[in-house]
């Protein structure tokens, strides 16, 4: 059996060229031949490439999709989010556990199917929803499963089930990304303007980064540009992972020349010869057809020596898969990714401008931002900056899910109030909105008239809508748990802070919180935000703190009037003594 | 000094620092004791333990790897950041399964000893009972894991001043761990009780067999003066 392994992954490495830089694309390949990381393909891997076996384990176990345990033949993970959980996904597992006999984490005894659950994989609006191997399918019912599961079972492949469907959900296309484009026009335009050019005219559309952050597209591509390395690099970070989002799932599915057109342009603007997009692991079902338009691209000159004619302007593009991690789509994270390592952020100074990928300038860009920056150039800056509102311009693409009849991606005009987004997706009544994801903040009616903007309401755009029913606590604890499930574990305040506070808000919302352990999660909550080492930690007590402060009334109505009540439940500590004893042990009243 | 000196105020004190220094190390070189947990001063800073935390221009930031720029304004020993300080030394109580009295590492151990200096009285985060394994199968080092803090030293030295590569992590979140170079355990390591690795451990995780109680409680390190002193009195003197 190991020489068997052995001899495989000795190709698969001699394939990347024995590059430890490449040690995500050899272990997802050896997972998907073996199924799972056996200890021994561990070791074969450790010397193929003059690792030690403790750091080739140090990346495979950090990323949900690689298993270190055998797996079914077909691995099923629904997804459990938030919104999934609120489209029906507990009944779907339910019926998913009925069905292949085994409860989710485990594997039917005849090895066929593994069921698993996975955090949001940007199908939120087409709920409940899993990937089965790396098929997406959607709008799964509990009465759909059993014929599912019998399929499988019979050998049948996940993208001949009904379900195997993704619909584009554009609900709104705008001019800036879903505007129709003409492959390469951009570029052409680019590589008439000098690189100073190019990156003066992104400054004079004032445009700033589409996934949250808002840093002026301008200024980093300046920094890069300018910072001396061997080699200059551009990322399309297309790792998103923030619940509630799937635009760029919209974007790679519809407008994909306009990400690479986008790239391309960025790659000119500071000197690079390299560009890579990190598709995160949940999109792998959109690998072939990008990988097709990058072909097309290439034999259409646009990608490879002279660019678009341009003598010298020598650019191409690597995909780089994930294999679920949220935390990678944190810029320095998805960096280590990138380099094949666990994706544990870096400590800045340095930035990714001066020391990024490969310890080399790189300038990490969202895959909206990217089509930005493509369009602004071929069609000036003005056109631009005449959408939107002074501080942020054009215009940005919202994903919305949750309680409302019209989910899908919206491309506004920054300035949109939230009024007039429910309006739109038909979710008036809402009692909260999710903004910018669990990351953000939960929004109650008293702000509904903000604006989306970078000097008001800034996000990523991930709306999440809560009706007029919703136990919206009860949803904010499900997002730290998500946190504490996508903490990488590298500070302490994040690594146990997300842990003790969703324990902390189990507690009240079970009935047992006092006004001191809504003292205690906000003291523990401002700890987390204010000590954690990167934006995960820093966001992720967001969902406790925003509710303590715009729905406190909910909170109010969860806690009881005593002074204390221990979390801490003696009688139920005891119960399994009393047991095996046949003893029951009589508790005097507690009394404060 | 050389002529590009910068100066930093800490805690409204003007400190020199040169060029390419932290904070945290123009801080000690001035006497003045910014707390640190997975920090040592033979080994690159790991930024896991944030303890250091000081804010640099009103914004927190990490002392051991942000560097000196002239003109910053810092805050490190205040009430506010104290209790931030604070509250993170607890949460690693709460995590592990730290029990003083019994412990080896008492006296000498650098949690318990920020937990003094830092006015941690008693834990009121609930503890978290992570389940973690131990490791005895080396013949001179053993590992409790359920005192590890995770600070990353023990992996660090190992790799950089051992060149062994004993150690790594492996896991994610409250899941995280430390793994040991090897399929099974610790003995099958390149392993040695003189290394660097298995002197460095802040807690009682990693410990040398053999050398039980050899100081005795009452004559350790952080027994006759709170940690820091060596750094607060090395500048006064």
């Amino acid at each position: 059996m190991v020489e068997d392994y052995s001899q495989v992954i000795d190709q698969i490495v001699e394939q990347s060229g024995k590059d430890r830089s490449r040690l995500m694309d050899i272990v997802r390949a050896v997972h998907a031949k073996l199924g799972y990381l056996p200890e021994e393909a561990i070791g074969c891997i450790q010397q193929a490439l003059g690792m030690h076996r403790v750091e080739v384990r140090d990346m495979t176990s950090f990323y949900s999709f690689l298993s270190q345990a055998p797996k079914g033949k077909t691995v099923v993970r629904l997804c459990d989010a938030v919104v999934e959980r609120m489209k029906g996904a507990d009944e779907v597992a339910k019926a998913f556990e009925e069905a292949v006999g085994v409860p989710f984490g485990s594997t039917s005894e005849d090895g066929s199917i593994s069921l698993d659950y996975t955090a949001c994989i940007g199908l939120s609006d087409q709920a409940p929803g899993a990937l089965i191997g790396s098929v997406p399918v959607t709008h799964i019912k509990p009465s759909d499963v059993p014929r599912i599961v019998e399929a499988l079972r019979g050998g049948a492949e996940a993208s001949s089930l009904p379900q195997a469907v993704v619909d584009v959900n554009l609900r709104q296309p705008g001019p800036v990304v879903f505007a129709p484009m003409e492959r390469g026009a951009a570029i052409r335009k680019a590589v008439n303007m000098a690189p100073a050019g190019v990156i003066g005219e992104i400054n004079k559309a004032r445009v700033r980064g589409r996934g949250g952050a808002g840093f002026p597209t301008a200024m980093k591509w300046d920094f890069c540009r300018k910072a001396e390395g061997n080699a200059h690099y551009v990322v399309c970070n297309a790792d998103e992972g923030e619940p509630g989002t799937f635009k760029d799932r919209v974007i790679l599915t519809e407008q994909p020349d306009l990400v690479f057109e986008g790239m391309t342009v960025a790659g000119f603007a500071i000197g690079a010869e390299e560009g890579l997009l990190y598709l995160r692991g949940e999109y792998e079902y959109l690998l072939p057809h990008l990988e097709q338009v990058l072909a097309k691209r290439r034999s259409l000159g646009m990608l490879g020596q002279n660019v678009c004619g341009r003598e010298g302007f020598r650019f191409d593009i690597r995909i780089q898969m994930g294999a679920g991690a949220y935390i990678c789509g944190e810029e320095s994270a998805l960096i280590e990714s990138l380099e094949g390592k666990r994706g544990a952020p870096r400590d800045r100074p340095p930035f990714p401008v001066q020391k990024g990928y490969k310890n080399e300038p790189t300038s990490v860009n969202n895959v909206e931002t990217l089509c930005a920056a493509a369009r602004i150039i071929e069609k000036g800056a003005e056109w631009f900056s005449a959408m939107g509102t002074k501080d942020s311009t054009g215009t940005k693409l919202l994903s919305i899910s949750g309680d409302c009849p019209h989910p899908g991606v919206y491309e506004v005009e920054y300035g949109i109030t939230v009024d007039k987004i429910l309006e739109m997706v038909g979710a008036a009544d809402a009692q909260a909105v999710q903004m910018g994801g669990p990351s953000g903040q939960c929004l109650a009616p008293k702000d509904f008239g903000r604006g989306i903007s970078f000097e008001d309401l800034s996000t990523g755009g991930s709306i999440i809508v809560f009706g007029p029913d919703r136990d919206v606590l009860d949803c904010m604890c499900q997002f730290v748990e998500f946190f504490i499930e996508e903490s990488c574990g590298w500070c302490a305040p994040c690594r146990v802070g997300t842990t003790l506070l969703a324990k902390m808000m189990r507690k009240v919302l079970d009935g047992k919180g006092t006004k001191a352990d809504l003292d205690a999660l906000r003291k523990l909550g401002t700890t987390v935000k204010t000590m954690s080492r990167c934006g995960l930690g820093q966001t992720a007590a967001n969902p406790i703190l925003t509710t303590l402060q715009n729905f406190s009334s909910l909170y109010d109505a969860r806690i009881k009037s005593d002074e204390f009540i221990p979390s801490f439940d003696l009688s139920k500590a005891l119960q399994l003594g009393a047991e095996i004893t046949g003893r029951t042990a009589e508790l005097e009243e507690h009394h404060v | 000094m050389s002529e590009d000196t910068i100066t930093i105020l800490i805690d409204g004190k003007a400190i020199q620092a040169e060029p390419g220094q932290t904070i945290m190390q123009a801080a000690d070189a001035a006497g003045l004791y910014i707390p640190r947990l997975c920090g040592h001063k033979d080994l690159p800073p790991g930024g896991h333990c944030r303890v250091c935390t000081v804010k640099v221009n009103g914004r927190p930031a990490s002392a051991c790897t942000f560097p000196a720029v002239e003109g910053q304004v810092i805050e490190s020993d205040t009430d506010e950041i104290n209790t931030l300080r604070r509250t993170v030394i607890e949460m690693l109580f709460v995590e592990g399964n730290h029990t003083c009295p019994a412990c080896e590492a008492s006296g000498n151990c650098e949690l318990q000893a920020l937990g003094y200096r830092l006015g941690l009285v008693a834990t009121e985060l609930p503890y978290l009972n992570v389940p973690r394994e131990m490791d005895a199968s080396h013949k001179d080092v053993y590992i409790d894991r359920g005192r590890c803090v995770l600070c990353g030293r023990c992996v660090r030295a190992s790799k950089l001043v051992d060149g062994k590569t004993v150690f790594g992590f492996a896991g994610r979140g409250i899941g995280k761990r430390v793994a040991v170079d090897a399929e099974h355990a610790l003995s099958e390591t390149a392993m040695s009780a003189t290394d660097k690795a298995a002197s460095i451990c802040p807690t009682g995780c990693l410990v040398v067999k053999g050398k039980g109680w050899a100081t005795p409680v009452g004559k350790r390190d952080y027994d006759t003066m709170p940690i820091g002193s060596d750094i607060e009195q090395q500048a006064a003197g």
